[in-house]
């Protein structure tokens, strides 16, 4: 990881080990709040480094609707930075005008992902974003095309020549401009980040409790481990549907009706929840992990029936919604005509 | 990154190390740990015939597998404590990861 992009956190991170902080150590003797520290750069892989214009063109084209067939989806239609870079329904609608089968996750905080979308089917991000550009369902365009259709707007032309010398405008560059794009969406400092930075005050107590349990008797960190809250793995949490998941990519038992673990950030404004859409709420995830799910040869080892009280849902439910942040708004770029 | 290089280093110096043994003793067995959603080792030098041990040190399951003259080699579902190995009959570079936890991996030489 040659370039690094710093994002502004401060160097100096104290935490306070205040008195009553001592129901978060640990085990062997940490605070708890030490692994979920944030890092201070966004990695960028050496095959594509950083490179400001390079993120200004991806950022181009994922508000571009010519990117897909019928010239009026664009990336943003269903990664919407309004819903957190989700879309706010359980599938979402593509071209055809015909719903997707899996709903729509955010593109939050990818720099730090392994392998892409919900069945871990794209290595990486430069691959995954041709994918919903041809996608029939999704934007449904032929890549071709797209070359010809881009080609032959001066101004994308230039700015292709700028930013890969020698290559202009093809299905590669354009996967990597979008990737770079991509790798710089990344949530800001949330409440939970204040509070692990030492102020106490920064949330309530029964979003401290909360925290507590995501790490004990709730088990939640067994997945949902470190600042963005995923293990980046898949794991079949018995939502009870058909969808074969990561099984239909990797043949391995254990991955049967597995999907890829999502990160917590901003969560609340991500509803509706999992690879399906089917939960609407917070309070309803909560339900299903207490005792909600299907049980079956898959489902992972690392569910089991919690036996939460009501005080304690609602307090795992006041911790995750301090991990949103309040995330400057997001322009729309000018495009090339 | 001047910090990832010196790690790197380290790990060379360790992996070749354990590939000396392994000459020496061809037969002896390497143990890998998978702590902490990490395999113990991230690049290892083997001989042929020779194998690794799998042990799962987590309080977490892993299922480690790998792919050999292009055919899956999977250890299936490893629970907490339990152990379970792989042996590398022919020469080849191995990409070894857990199917739960693709973070996971690790790159195995076998001369
Ligand atoms: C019609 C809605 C729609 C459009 C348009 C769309 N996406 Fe997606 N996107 C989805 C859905 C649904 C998934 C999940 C599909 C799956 O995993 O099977 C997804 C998955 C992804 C992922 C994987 C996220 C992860 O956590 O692995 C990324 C990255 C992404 N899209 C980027 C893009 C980019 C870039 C574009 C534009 C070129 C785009 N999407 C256009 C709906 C859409
Ligand atoms: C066995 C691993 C595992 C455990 C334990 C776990 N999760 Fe999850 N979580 C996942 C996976 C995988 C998904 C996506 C599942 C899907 O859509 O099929 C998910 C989805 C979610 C979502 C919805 C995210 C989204 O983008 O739709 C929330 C919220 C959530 N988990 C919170 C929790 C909480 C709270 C706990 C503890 C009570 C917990 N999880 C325990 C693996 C886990
Ligand atoms: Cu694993």
């Amino acid at each position: 990881m040659s370039e690094k992009k710093s994002f502004g956190i401060k160097a100096a991170m104290v935490i306070a080990l205040t008195t009553g902080a001592s129901t978060l150590i640990t085990a062997d003797g940490h605070d708890m709040r030490d692994a979920y520290k944030r890092p201070a750069e966004i990695p960028f892989p050496d095959e594509n480094p950083y490179v400001e214009d390079k993120a200004d063109l991806g950022k181009q084209l994922f508000f571009d609707p010519r990117l897909s067939r019928e010239n009026n989806l664009t990336c943003g239609s269903c990664h919407n930075p309004s819903f957190a870079w989700e879309d706010a329904q359980a599938t979402s609608v593509g071209t055809p005008m015909s719903r997707l089968g899996r709903h729509t996750p955010t593109v939050l905080n990818l720099a730090w992902g392994e392998i892409y979308f919900w069945d871990g089917r794209a290595e990486t991000l430069e691959e995954q974003a041709l994918g919903p550009i041809q996608a029939g369902g999704e934007m449904a365009q032929d890549m071709d095309q797209l070359i010809d259709e881009l080609k032959a707007v001066p101004g994308y032309v230039e700015r292709f020549e700028d930013v890969f010398p020698g290559e202009g405008v093809t299905p590669e560059n354009i996967g990597k401009a979008i990737a770079t794009y991509e790798r710089t969406i990344v949530s800001a400092q949330a409440p939970f980040d204040e509070w692990v930075n030492g102020d106490e005050d920064a949330i309530s107590d029964a979003a401290k409790r909360g925290f507590e349990l995501f790490n004990t008797k709730a088990k939640c960190v067994a997945c949902h481990e470190g600042w963005n809250f995923t293990d980046w793995g898949f794991h079949d949490i018995g939502l009870g549907d058909n969808d074969e998941g990561r099984f239909e990519v990797l043949e391995i038992d254990a991955l049967k009706h597995s999907f890829k673990t999502p990160g917590l950030r901003n969560i609340v404004e991500r509803a509706p929840y999992m690879h399906d859409g089917s939960l609407k709420t917070l309070e309803e995830v909560v339900d299903h992990y207490n005792d909600g799910f299907t049980d079956r040869p898959s489902l992972s080892t690392e569910m089991v029936k919690l036996g939460l009280n009501a005080d304690e849902k609602s307090d795992l439910v006041a911790f995750m919604k301090t991990l949103s942040s309040d995330d400057p708004a997001v322009s729309l770029p000018k495009l090339p005509n | 990154m001047n910090t990832k290089h010196t790690i790197c280093a380290g790990l060379l110096a360790l992996t070749s190390s354990i590939a000396v043994s392994g000459a020496t003793f061809a037969a002896d067995p390497v143990r890998v740990t998978q702590q902490g959603k990490q395999f113990s080792e991230k690049n290892l030098n083997l001989v042929a015939g020779q194998e690794i041990i799998f042990i799962n040190d987590d309080k977490v399951a892993h299922n480690v597998y790998t792919i050999v003259k292009g055919k899956k080699r999977d250890l299936g579902l490893q629970k907490s404590g339990e152990e379970d190995s792989i042996t590398f009959d022919a020469a080849g570079t191995y990409r070894v990861r857990c199917a739960i936890h693709p973070k996971m991996k690790m790159v195995v030489k076998v001369k």
